[in-house]
């Protein structure tokens, strides 16, 4: 599973593909969310074009790295990365969210190809990594496990708990990122449950942390490179993240957070993914 | 049978998964700072690498076991029932029931025989818990022999499974190496005045009203429904129609327990009265285990009075 070669222009399309079909699917489904996709969207991609050592031919291969999408609702994120990847058919994508489709709400395991986790519920995510992590340790196998959490989401004990876990038993093969786009559901997150300082938090937790643009490709790239020479302790890479990014109209507006554009919405973005 | 007191099921439980960890290399066991109380302590001295004290996070054990068994690990998370199934009630629903995960989750000191604890500690819904969880089975083990054998039917089943645990020591019901089968309850006696169903740490109770109704002349015979899901419904249909009359009997609230799943297939297969005897819809208290059964009327004179209790 040797990791391919390609150019952050190339990552810049994949990222717009990627956008794009966040759009179609929640326009289809009428339903969904895509404002902390939208923010997920240039980390997903690096992550399934650059960084994850997987094959479409093998999608339960016990050597690949693993991704828990800790923040399931963002689904279709993931979703678009893995149609795009070839896990899933592209055409597949416009059954998101409806009854005779396997493209559940939420990303589901046991229905989805390269799906590595069942999520949905907040906060489990990290916990689900160390499992994999530890596994990993026992067999003596050198596999890395990606965890994506949103910044809102840390609010939830159990992240914590986990965090002492990773650390506690030294998961230098574990590599959390938070999505911090500031916004959940009622507000600001620091309004809503102050979470900051994160970076000050998950340092003190035992992790090794970076701070990085979540949309600078180069910069994610470098925060992944970094992260793998860690040795002895988990990375968190802190992604600073605009919520609804790359769609004007939604970016940094709490109410795009669970809610499907309407067919002019529709229209606008789609035309400025065009521009 | 020797009635007398021998074992707790949790001191059974960490002898079985210790050597049975010995044997299979895909077996982990966790545990949330109670190795020594549930006994996952002998484990971890004897399969020291397998071991991981998650500590006080139940939660996070939990979901730990489930990631550890998409890997295709066999974990055994042990603590108490009540924080195993009541404080990661939605780590084991989301995280292991929906995705059928191969965790295997042991619940040690359930029921009102906790004791001295008292009733935080006293888990008596757990059943209802776990039983409501679509892909979850329940093993609820009454001695040493079942206890063994359920812990490695448990490593052979591919899914959820929750093993439910006591304190307290309890009577040897079978001989060393009784085979049993997942699934099928075992008839002990061919009683036809009454049925008396049981599972885990009240099954001696059964057994010694048994004994003690055989000297009065009337003939029960006792169900030990070790495991609870799926249930035998062959043996409480067959029951039903063989017996005038059909107890139940739980370390577990009334309600959503062994009783309530009888029930449930009596109503659907066989109507018939059932006398369902369990904690009355109320929390535990403090006090010495056979106090404590006494107190909440689960002994094997309480059953006795049912059972001769014409009304019954």
């Amino acid at each position: 599973m040797n990791k391919q070669e390609i150019s952050i222009e190339n990552l810049k399309e994949k990222a717009l593909s990627i956008r794009r079909n966040i759009i179609e699917m929640v326009y289809s489904a009428s339903s969904g969310h895509p404002g902390g996709a939208l923010s997920i969207a240039d980390i997903i991609t690096v992550l399934y074009f650059l960084e994850l050592r997987i094959t479409v031919e093998e999608p339960n291969n016990p050597d690949r790295d693993r991704l828990v999408l800790s923040k399931g609702h963002c689904s279709t994120a993931l979703y678009a990365a893995l149609a795009e990847k070839g896990f899933i058919p592209k055409e597949d994508l416009k059954g998101f969210r409806k009854l005779d489709s396997y493209l559940q709400g939420h990303p589901d395991m046991n229905k989805i190809s390269g799906v590595d986790m069942t999520s949905g519920s907040l906060g489990q995510g990290l916990s689900v990594a160390n499992g994999m992590a530890i596994a990993g340790k026992l067999d003596n196998k050198d596999y890395r496990v990606y965890c994506i959490c949103g910044d809102g989401e840390i609010e939830e004990g159990q992240i914590w708990e986990a965090a002492m876990t990773s650390s506690h038993y030294q998961l230098d093969n574990v590599c959390l990122i938070i999505d911090n786009n500031n916004l959940q559901i009622d507000g600001k997150v620091n309004e809503v449950m102050n979470p900051y300082p994160i970076d000050k938090k998950l340092e003190s937790f035992g992790f090794h942390v970076i701070t990085i643009d979540g949309h600078n490709f180069e910069e994610i790239i470098e925060a992944f490179n970094e992260a793998k020479k860690v040795k002895g302790q988990p990375t968190a890479i802190i992604a600073k993240t605009i919520k609804g990014k790359g769609v004007s109209y939604m970016e940094n507006e709490v109410s795009w957070h669970g809610k499907a554009p309407n067919e002019e919405e529709y229209h606008l973005a789609i035309k400025e993914f065009m521009q | 049978m020797n009635l007398e007191i021998k074992k707790a099921t949790r001191q059974s439980f960490g002898e079985a998964i210790t050597e049975l960890g010995k044997k299979r290399k895909d077996i982990v066991v966790l545990d949330a700072d109670l190795s020594n109380a549930t006994k996952t302590n002998i484990f971890a001295k004897e399969v020291a690498d397998r071991f991981f004290d998650m500590g006080i996070a139940e939660q996070d054990m939990l979901a730990t076991a489930a990631g550890l068994a998409t890997c295709g690990k066999i974990p055994f998370a042990a603590t108490f029932a009540v924080f195993a199934t009541g404080r990661a009630y939605d780590q084991i629903r989301n995280s292991i029931c929906y995705p059928k995960l191969n965790v295997k989750i042991c619940g040690t000191h359930a029921g009102v025989t906790v004791g001295e604890d008292g009733a935080t500690h006293q888990m008596l819904e757990d059943i209802n818990l776990m039983r409501g969880l679509p892909n979850m089975t329940i093993l609820c083990p009454s001695d040493d022999t079942q206890t063994r054998w359920a812990v490695e039917e448990a490593s052979n089943i591919d899914g959820p499974v929750y093993l439910r645990f006591g304190r307290a020591n309890t009577p040897l019901i079978y001989e060393e190496g009784t085979k049993f089968e997942f699934g099928k309850a075992v008839q002990l006696g061919e009683g036809k005045d009454a049925t008396i169903f049981a599972t885990g740490m009240v099954v001696a109770e059964a057994l010694k009203a048994q004994k003690m109704l055989k000297t009065e002349g009337i003939d029960v015979r006792v169900v030990d429904i070790h495991t609870i899901k799926p249930i035998d419904k062959d043996i409480i249909i067959k029951c039903a129609k063989e017996t005038n009359k059909l107890i139940s009997i739980e370390e577990h609230n009334m309600i959503g327990g062994l009783g309530t799943a009888i029930s449930e297939v009596l109503t659907d297969a066989c109507p018939a009265k059932l006398t369902r005897m369990g904690m009355k819809d109320c929390f535990g208290r403090s006090g010495k285990a056979m106090e404590l059964l006494t107190y909440y009327g689960l002994t094997a004179e309480d059953i006795c009075k049912n059972i001769r209790n014409k009304k019954v």
